[in-house]
């Protein structure tokens, strides 16, 4: 079974870089997928790298990661002072963040429009070999 | 009074004249994007020699590697930098991924450890750098976290950043997709294996660390 679990930014926002980090390790440590509101900061997202990597072993193998905001394409001067000062004030409440198990989460194909989760498949070997089968009952059809 | 400017302004003079022998050039990118093959390119080209072993197997960097001293004399112009070529970038290791390269379970697991170590000491090394080269592979997806993480946080530092896009040589290459993913930067297709446009590269560079 699969599990997304949405973490709202007021859920966050009182936490030290460090605190956050852990907690959403945790979570992806659980094999959930972390769908949180809002972003890390750029240093934020370097350290789970970091924090990822020093707790790599047998079972964790990882974390897939994306990040998803409105595009600064196009906004004038006075358009991004605002968002900066709105980001100061209130953090990094815009766009989302998925974070999920390396396990679980195969590949995260993102283009600038959409996102694709590729999670791993149980038993490939199953669905091949119901996949002769039905070939096998239209040749008897036949 | 005079005595005492002339020696303000050499002192000055000294210490932009030190920085710039001291500039510390990093090569940053995710595994396998060709960023020890273009570090071994810049030192074949002005040193003479190579600077690292390269392998199709990804995290075949997996320690920080530094050349001291690099002077590179181009259309008039004179650079020298400390190259500091780092372990791919990446947020999952997994030992299994390097037995499709028919390497033993002992020999995976080892490279596996090792190659998180290398992460945890590439990144460490960010905030030590002067400039940075990011090495993408063109023929594969630029959208990436692990190149947006990258290239944020050198942005968040106020780090000057150029983007290679490396293995242009290969059909599937798309520089224009690398462009159009990072519009803000600049973006110069190379091929490091085979020394292709490598005239445009050193250009950028010293625009890069000027």
């Amino acid at each position: 079974m699969l599990t997304l679990q949405f973490v709202p930014y007021d859920e966050i926002e009182d936490l030290n870089s460090d605190q956050r980090i852990r907690k959403l390790l945790r979570m992806v440590k659980d094999e959930k997928i972390v769908l949180m509101q809002g972003r890390l900061k750029p240093e934020e997202e370097t350290n789970l790298i970091e924090t990822t990597m020093g707790g790599i072993n047998r079972t964790f193998k990882g974390i897939e990661m994306c990040t998803i905001y409105p595009e600064e394409k196009g906004i004038e001067i006075l358009g991004k002072l605002r968002k900066g000062m709105a980001q100061f004030l209130v953090g990094h409440r815009e766009g989302i963040t998925i974070i999920g198990p390396a396990n679980i989460i195969k590949e995260i194909r993102r283009d600038p429009n959409k996102i694709q989760l590729l999670t791993t498949i149980p038993s490939p070997r199953k669905r091949k070999s119901v996949k002769s089968k039905s070939v096998k009952k239209v040749k008897r059809r036949k | 009074m005079i005595k005492i400017i002339k020696n303000f302004i050499k002192r000055i003079l000294n210490q932009l004249f030190k920085k710039r022998g001291h500039i510390k050039l990093g090569i940053y990118g995710p595994p396998n994007s060709g960023k020890t093959t273009l570090a071994n390119r810049i030192c074949k080209d002005w040193l003479g020699e190579e600077m690292g072993a390269v392998s199709k197997i990804p995290h075949e960097t997996r320690e920080v590697q530094v050349k001291e001293k690099i002077t590179i004399k181009f259309k008039n112009k004179e650079l020298s930098f400390k190259l500091i070529d780092t372990p791919g970038i990446t947020t999952r290791i997994d030992y299994e991924d390097f037995l499709k390269y028919k390497i033993s379970e002992k020999k995976a697991k080892e490279r596996a450890k090792e190659a998180t170590r290398g992460i945890i000491e590439a990144i460490k090394w960010l905030e030590d750098m002067d400039c940075v080269i990011v090495v993408l592979d063109a023929t594969e997806n630029p959208y990436s976290q692990v190149n947006i993480t990258i290239i944020g946080n050198l942005a968040a530092r106020k780090i000057p950043v150029l983007i290679v896009a490396n293995k242009i040589d290969l059909k599937k290459a798309k520089i224009k997709k690398v462009e159009a993913a990072f519009p803000q930067y600049d973006v110069v297709g190379v091929s490091a294996e085979y020394g292709n446009n490598m005239e445009e590269f050193y250009e950028s560079l010293y625009r890069l660390v000027k």
